[in-house]
């Protein structure tokens, strides 16, 4: 009854999605409690936290940027994140001269075990599209407007690749310990449509 | 749902840098679905991946309605399992339309357990 590309006729996707779980649970292929358990996971443990501690602790430590920048995804499990979308994190840096952004413009490419689950506007299809056709406008309207002669360079995510941006560490916090400059460090920040700030 | 975060430490801030994860509680049992059908090694992301980006472009060829990333998650979930023989789409429409069908105040979930979350 259902034609599979005909987007219009499905039912809710809240009863369809309930519908399939029951179907799956009865094939013994998935629980209720192990559903619960990975919602939970990737709601309240794995976040963007993770991701500004790996920022804060290149902002402190040399060596740790350069393995950072040559290995993202070795020098992030060191840290003690790993996990699904992690296997190929590139590490960008920003500069007085670059400032790199993240897209994925074919769906919603992120590294999970540094950032979580990607915000709304990360997988809408206007982000996606105008981030590649006109990044400082999309930046400028996100409220950040860059520098004339800074270039930009925009990264699209893809199962090779997943891409986190080094922010520049803000002027002011040379007296900032490793934790308190990882408060500072801002989801947004490392998907390149934001600065971080001195607080 | 209701949802604990924690509002305190030094962890906080990036972590409330943005909205919650799933708007409505249907989107976080299908994307957990996922993770547990690539956990039990039926499938791999990459290969839900495909899907996903089916599902995006199918839209997006022919967009109706809202945007609704989890709605295109759902139906490349579908998809998949549909692809792989796990759970035919007529068995998933009919089920679907069963629960459609029941009266308003219906308690949604029919399992006898508690979703606490």
């Amino acid at each position: 009854m259902a034609d599979p590309t005909n987007t219009k006729d499905r039912l809710p996707p809240e009863v369809r999605a309930e519908a399939l779980e029951s179907l799956l649970t009865e094939r013994g292929l998935v629980k209720s409690e192990v559903l619960d358990g990975f919602i939970n996971r990737f709601v309240n443990d794995v976040g963007p936290m993770n991701g500004a501690k790996v920022v804060a602790k290149a902002w402190t430590d040399p060596d740790y940027r350069a393995q950072l920048l040559a290995d993202g995804t070795g020098a992030i499990k060191e840290l003690g994140f790993a996990g699904p979308q992690g296997e190929h994190i590139v590490v960008v840096e920003n500069s007085d001269d670059v400032h790199n952004v993240v897209v994925c413009t074919l769906c919603s490419c992120y590294p999970w075990p540094v950032l979580g689950l990607p915000p709304e506007w990360y997988k809408d299809p206007a982000y996606r599209s105008r981030m590649v056709r006109e990044p400082r406008t999309l930046l400028s309207e996100m409220g950040l407007d860059l520098d004339d002669d800074a270039e930009v360079r925009v990264w699209d995510s893809s199962a090779e690749n997943r891409y986190l941006v080094l922010p520049q560490r803000p002027e002011g916090t040379e007296d900032l310990s490793e934790e308190d400059l990882a408060a500072l460090v801002t989801r947004d920040a490392m998907v390149g449509v934001a600065k971080v700030s001195a607080g | 749902m209701a949802l604990t975060l924690d509002i305190e430490g030094p962890a906080a801030p990036p972590r409330l840098n943005g909205e919650l994860v799933f708007e409505e509680p249907w989107e976080g049992r299908s994307f957990a679905m996922v993770a547990a059908l690539v956990e039990g090694g039926l499938f791999t992301w990459d290969e839900f991946r495909d899907h996903l980006i089916a599902a995006i472009a199918r839209w997006e060829s022919d967009p109706s309605g809202e945007y609704r990333y989890y709605e295109r998650w759902q139906e490349a979930l579908e998809s998949i399992v549909a692809e792989l023989e796990i759970v035919a789409r007529p068995e998933v429409d009919e089920m679907a339309a069963a629960y459609a069908a029941r009266p308003p105040g219906h308690d949604h979930h029919h399992h006898d357990h508690d979703h606490s979350h």
